[in-house]
């Protein structure tokens, strides 16, 4: 049995929108009977976008992390009201929306916060995968017509294929501590959740300062060497993927000619350490 | 004989189409009529009588006629009448009164158009779906759309994604890979919210008059802005507005009516400004607000006069470079280039998946900005961060380590280019004792010294394109600062150190140059369209010669350059240079207002949608509205906002999805050449009226055809025609009829032009100027006596090199002290240099174009941007517009993130949400230009305005004094936490004669 799953690549997301604009347009003064209720006009983000900066200028990067309703094999949701959500056999979580009528206590039995409260209707709301456009021949929900850069994918697939798929783009779960078997599987995840340690740097010669380039950075964990770059034509070093988990880093920095220069830091945001000038020997 | 049995069919085709449409019932309900056709000497004829809703027909001529259609003779009667209809024919016997009408004019048009609507009764628009779903096409300044409709409501818009019918895309190898785009269209942001946009709260669905607004008594001009409005009907409003531009020319004469009009409009060539609008203002004569080169200008008043290119405004050439740039290229450095954020102009995220192919073959990517921009966020690379204003110091720098250190072509230079020593001695400080070093420029832009060599070092070592501006070879971003032109000046002069042209080296950021079938003849929106002004359009390149049409002339060549439209109604003169996009030269021409012979402006008729939130130092439009020297201003806008707030009578017009057009998706045609190589797909789509006009709207061609009939105009302005016949003569004259039928075009919606063969793509840009050889791209500019040696032989510059040192300046300016020949670096004159203005507001506010609304676009009117958190915030039930703050500048001043804020300065203050934000350099904040709403908190112009406005923080001064040039993309401002203080006292002069810069 082919099963649709929703793959969110994060370093492809460029925070246009389209995806939230396209569920408006889908779903604000349309009801979908059996589907969903019209979603109200502003504030629903069935689709919500939330940004992560790091670093400090002028090294900054920024990742956005589309959200929502994870469609999990083990929904919570589910099991709070088994009597108004079901889940499909091509793996979507469906809310009745007569069913659900008056249960505000379904959104508070998603741990994702993905379920959002329609006053106006008195129903809760999700992104539904657009069931109801897949059920008359759509081949794909509106999210991910609309994206243009394939941060947003919709695969229908055997679930063998799926962990397949899981192993080779080294996907990933939003949130694998609450083990609710979601069918949303992130990439990229790190670009969002995981720090990096950043610097550059620089010598002087007869009274000029140039960028190093070439000078070897030697990153030590807990007086363990984890990793090792060389600087670019910018004299430019960053690690990336390091957990924000207030480890103690040292970093040694070397160049022929140069006397070694360490710098020592414990890891509890992204840290860009600045222009470190070596001193010629 | 002839004669007769054609108006005998005639009849037969009326009987017909009332059998066969509802539509053409509807028509028949709508007036009762008896009109003949008939020769001039009457001696041959037939009536037609229109009563009850029935359409009934005789032989001979009832004198009673309410209207009568004559022929010279019965031969070109039956010329002229026998199908096919030959336009060319039809309109040259109304040129040469071989017909004419006698009788009322709006008798003449109803009818003529009752006899297209018979024509057009078969007509089977749009592609039934299943559960009673209609899909149809539009087109919009974000992308194409489909439009599902059920019961005379949209359901749905969404992108388009092509069948099988459809051509394939291109493919671009590349680095032994191969690239192609899917077969589908993108939208802007702005493009996915028309849903929204149509069914606004605020669309005005009714004519509206000032409540204490009397063109007969008392106007209470003063209250402009303040006072709200009653509606009228449509026979009133169109009353008042005939009567009103009739007195203008009996109690001023020519040039009284001024129109103006904002840079976009919704897409299509028919009800386009440059098309039906022009047609109009042309037949009753107005004044013309002329634009400035809006997002282009430091491309267009400066480096335009070292590598010409004024067909695209100042920018550069764009064939090939996509292949060039992803096969060649070791290198691209961004410089001021955010096509992520502005989509280039018009394309949807067209451009994204090709600036996705360049992360993947992952050359180095460098960008200069002093916002770690979107683009910058989503592919990565260097982020370099000079203060704003400032990158002219940081190019001449780069530019003195490649002299210094032999890292550009000396060859290329000696053979492509000229002046090169005149601008080398400055860069080198022998002029004027400054070394352009990068240490010099560390103390300018706050990059360090050592950063600007190792670019330079790498810039001068690789093959390097220059994603110069957001469409990459110009546009926006820098260029609109108050030194814009020295940044693009010192742009062009940078690539052209490298080689322009050869391998891997040019301008471009994979946002233009698609390998389309450029010859496949589609017209753009600036090619004319039905304007009939052979003058002001692109019109006679082409498309008058394929369709037809009586040509339009103004009576009036007085002009107002944009900027200065305030000093122009308030002070009664103002003079500017007028944007002449055939030639180098034509920018040093100075409109003088009022023009000899012209009357001074005493009525503006606004037309199109609110510019409030666009034009630099707005409070002075907003004063400008409330001067009794402007009598009478109309408003013909969609929705009820910013300045449609300030006209005595409002004109409610419909959207593009409630009328009929026809359109290419990003063809602007003569305003910028090949505009659509943005995008991946040449789509041109049937525009339909996808729903009925809402409430008592009604499309801008109707608006006008309603005024021209009370001017007698009508038949001179419809030609006989609806909006849909216009549309069907488009499609003819075009090449679209070799493709596809009509039939099919307005069933399915749309057509893709397929991509251009391989072996048969134009040949990169420059390539043939690097080479030495003649053009040998499809470009139609210069003018073929622009050339100074033999044509098509050099750029279009004087020497038709290109020119370190700009003859045209040299020649016709040479003393200009802000313009001189080579391409120097000022400060900013508004700017941190300046002391007086830094101490009381030291930070610099940039006001980039906007990402998620397009100009006034898609903002307000309670759409569905509103939810997007980095366009708007909601505080306290309202959707405040935004400021970005880096935290240690919030911290000082006490800001947290969404406090609200007042922003403001010596012209104006405004009400923003503070967002703060790591990807700006401390002392420079951000909130982007073009907020549609603005309100007040008091009285206008002298309060805090609530909508977001920050033009109303930009300076007016012009980028350079001779050239008509925007510089508001940078405003000298103090942030507080806001402490509810509602009013503004204005300290800064309003105007010219008031002491304004």
């Amino acid at each position: 049995m082919k099963k649709w799953n929703l793959i969110v690549d994060v370093a492809n997301c460029t925070n246009c929108n389209l995806c939230a604009l396209a569920l408006q347009d889908e779903h604000v003064g349309n009801a979908f009977p059996g589907y969903a209720e019209e979603m109200p006009k502003h504030g629903h983000r069935w689709i919500e976008i939330t940004s992560r900066e790091r670093g400090t200028p002028p090294v900054t990067d920024v990742a956005y992390l589309p959200t929502m309703c994870q469609h999990c094999d083990d929904a919570p949701c589910i099991a709070a009201a088994p009597d108004a959500i079901t889940k499909r056999d091509d793996g979507i979580v469906l809310i009745d929306p007569e069913k659900a009528k008056g249960r505000r206590d379904i959104v508070d039995a998603c741990p994702y916060g993905a379920i959002w409260w329609n006053e106006e209707k008195q129903v809760p709301q999700h992104w539904f995968f657009d069931a109801h456009l897949l059920d008359s021949g759509w081949t794909e929900p509106r999210c991910v017509t609309v994206c243009a850069t394939d941060a947003l994918q919709a695969v229908k697939v055997e679930d063998d294929e799926m962990q397949r798929l899981i192993l080779e783009q080294e996907l990933e779960q939003l949130r694998p501590d609450l083990e609710t078997k979601p069918r949303v599987h992130y990439k990229n995840l790190w670009r969002y959740t995981k720090v990096f340690i950043a610097g550059t740097v620089s010598a002087e010669k007869q009274g000029i300062v140039d960028c190093l380039a070439g000078a070897t950075v030697t990153l030590l964990r807990e007086g363990q060497k984890v990793a090792e770059q060389r600087t670019d034509a910018f004299g430019d070093f960053k690690f990336d993927r390091l957990d924000a988990d207030s480890s103690d880093y040292e970093l040694n920095i070397a160049a022929d000619g140069f006397a070694v220069a360490t710098v020592e830091l414990s890891l509890s945001e992204t840290k860009n350490v600045g222009d470190v000038r070596l001193s010629p020997l | 004989m002839k004669f007769k049995v054609i108006l005998f069919g005639l009849a037969l085709l009326f009987r017909f189409a009332r059998w066969r449409s509802a539509g053409f019932r509807e028509r028949l309900a709508q007036r009762d009529l008896t009109v003949v056709l008939r020769t001039a000497d009457s001696r041959m004829g037939r009536t037609y009588v229109f009563a009850g809703g029935r359409v009934a027909s005789k032989a001979g001529i009832d004198p009673n006629a309410d209207l009568a259609l004559v022929f010279k003779t019965a031969e070109i009667g039956a010329r002229l009448l026998m199908p096919p209809i030959d336009q060319l024919e039809q309109i040259e016997a109304m040129k040469n009164f071989l017909l004419h009408p006698e009788g009322p004019d709006e008798d003449a048009v109803w009818f003529a158009q009752t006899v297209m609507t018979a024509l057009g009764a078969g007509w089977k628009i749009g592609r039934p779906l299943k559960d009673g779903v209609t899909r149809f096409c539009t087109i919009t300044n974000g992308g194409p759309l489909f439009v599902y409709v059920k019961n005379g409501k949209i359901v749905r818009t969404t992108p388009m994604k092509f069948d099988d019918d459809d051509a394939p895309p291109f493919t671009i190898k590349a680095r032994g890979r191969s690239f192609t785009p899917p077969r589908k269209t993108s939208l802007s942001p702005h493009g996915m919210n028309w849903k929204a946009m149509v069914y606004a709260p605020n669309r005005l669905l009714t004519p509206l008059k000032r409540v204490d607004f009397d063109p007969a008594g008392e106007r209470n001009i003063q209250n402009r802005g303040i006072s709200g409005y009653e509606p009228i009907s449509w026979d009133e409003a169109l009353n008042i507005v005939a009567g009103e531009i009739k007195r203008m020319k009996r109690d001023y004469g020519q040039g009284a009516i001024a129109q103006s009009n904002g840079s976009h409009h919704s897409w299509g060539n028919i009800g386009y400004y440059l098309s039906a609008k022009i047609r109009f203002m042309n037949a009753i004569g107005t004044t013309e607000v002329h634009h400035n080169p809006d997002s282009w200008e430091g491309w267009y008043w400066g480096a335009m006069h070292h590598w010409g290119g004024s067909l695209r405004v100042g920018g550069g050439e764009l064939f090939g470079t996509i292949e060039d740039c992803l096969e060649n290229a070791e290198m691209i450095v961004f410089w001021s280039s955010n096509p992520e954020a502005t989509n280039g102009i018009y394309a949807g995220l067209e451009g994204s998946v090709r600036r996705q192919w360049l992360k993947e073959i992952g050359i180095p990517i460098v960008h200069i900005d002093p916002h770690l921009n979107d683009t910058a966020q989503f592919l990565g690379g260097k982020w370099i961060a000079p203060r704003p204003a400032t990158s002219p110091a940081l190019a001449l720098a780069i530019a003195y380590v490649w002299m210094t250190e032999d890292l550009y072509d000396k060859d290329y230079v000696a053979k492509r280019t000229q002046g090169f020593d005149a601008w080398r001695v400055y860069v080198l400080g022998e002029t004027d004792g400054t070394p352009k070093t990068p240490e010099w420029q560390e103390n300018e832009t706050g990059v360090p010294a050592k950063d600007v060599r190792a670019l330079a070092r790498q810039w001068g070592s690789k093959r390097t394109y220059l994603a110069v501006g957001g469409m990459g070879n110009a546009f926006g971003g820098a260029a609109r600062n108050p030194n814009g032109s020295q940044w693009t000046r010192t742009m062009v002069c940078l690539i052209a150190m490298q080689g322009l042209g050869k391998p891997g080296i040019n301008v471009g950021n994979l946002q233009m140059g698609v390998p389309h079938d450029f010859g496949f003849y589609f017209p753009g929106y600036a090619d004319g369209g039905i304007s009939g002004d052979l003058t002001h359009t692109g019109l006679a390149v082409s498309l008058y010669q394929r369709m037809p049409q009586l040509a339009t002339i103004n009576p009036s060549s007085q002009i107002i350059p944009r900027l200065k439209l305030p000093d122009a109604i308030i002070d009664g003169h103002a003079e500017g240079e007028v944007w002449d996009a055939l030639t180098i030269e034509g920018q040093f021409a100075r409109a003088v207002y009022p023009a000899p012979g012209h009357s001074p402006v005493h009525m503006l008729y606004r037309y199109g949608n609110s510019i409030l939130g666009t034009l630099s130092d707005a409070n002075r439009y907003v004063e400008m509205y409330r001067s009794p020297n402007l009598e009478f201003v109309v408003n013909q806008s969609i929705w009820n906002e910013g300045d449609t707030r300030f006209a005595d009578i409002i004109l409610p017009a419909c959207t593009h999805l409630e009328r009929y057009d026809i359109g290419e998706w990003a063809n602007t045609g003569g305003y910028g050449a090949h505009f659509n190589s943005q995008v991946n797909h040449r789509v041109i789509a049937f525009q339909a009226k996808c729903i009925e006009p809402l409430g008592e709207s009604r499309s801008d061609y109707d608006i006008f055809t309603a005024l021209a009939t009370r001017l007698g105009l009508g038949s001179y302005f419809t030609e006989g025609m609806r909006d849909i016949d216009w549309a069907k003569r488009m499609f003819e004259a075009s090449d679209l009829p070799n493709k596809i039928s009509w039939k099919k075009f307005i069933e399915k919606g749309y057509y893709v032009v397929p991509p251009e063969r391989e072996e048969l793509r134009p040949p990169t840009a420059y390539r043939w100027f690097a080479e030495g050889r003649k053009k040998d791209i499809p470009e139609a500019m210069p003018l073929p006596g622009d050339y100074t040696e033999e044509f098509l032989e050099g750029l279009q510059t004087q020497s038709g090199k290109f020119e370190f040192e700009a003859e045209s300046l040299k020649r016709f300016m040479p003393d200009d002290p802000e313009r001189p020949p080579i391409a120097t670096y000022t400060p900013s004159w508004e700017g941190p240099n300046v002391a007086a203005l830094a101490a009381l507001y030291p930070l610099q506010l940039i006001t980039p174009h906007a990402r998620f609304s397009f100009h006034t676009q898609g903002d307000g009117k309670d759409s569905f941007l509103n939810d997007i958190k980095d366009h708007r915030v909601l505080i306290d039930g309202y959707y405040y517009w935004i400021l970005r703050i880096h935290p240690d500048d919030a911290a000082a001043r006490g800001i947290g993130q969404h406090d609200l804020v007042r922003i403001f300065n010596a012209r104006g203050a405004v009400l923003c949400a503070a967002h703060l934000t790591a990807r700006l350099i401390r002392g420079v904040v951000h909130s982007y230009e073009s907020s549609a709403v603005y309100e007040p908190m008091g009285a206008p112009g002298k309060s805090v305005d609530k909508g977001g406005c920050v033009n109303l923080l930009s300076p007016a001064r012009t980028q350079l004094k001779r050239a008509h040039s925007m510089a508001n993309s940078l405003a000298m401002v103090e942030i507080e936490k806001w402490d509810g203080q509602t009013e503004f006292v204005r300290t800064e002069p309003l105007t010219t004669e008031q002491g304004l810069a």
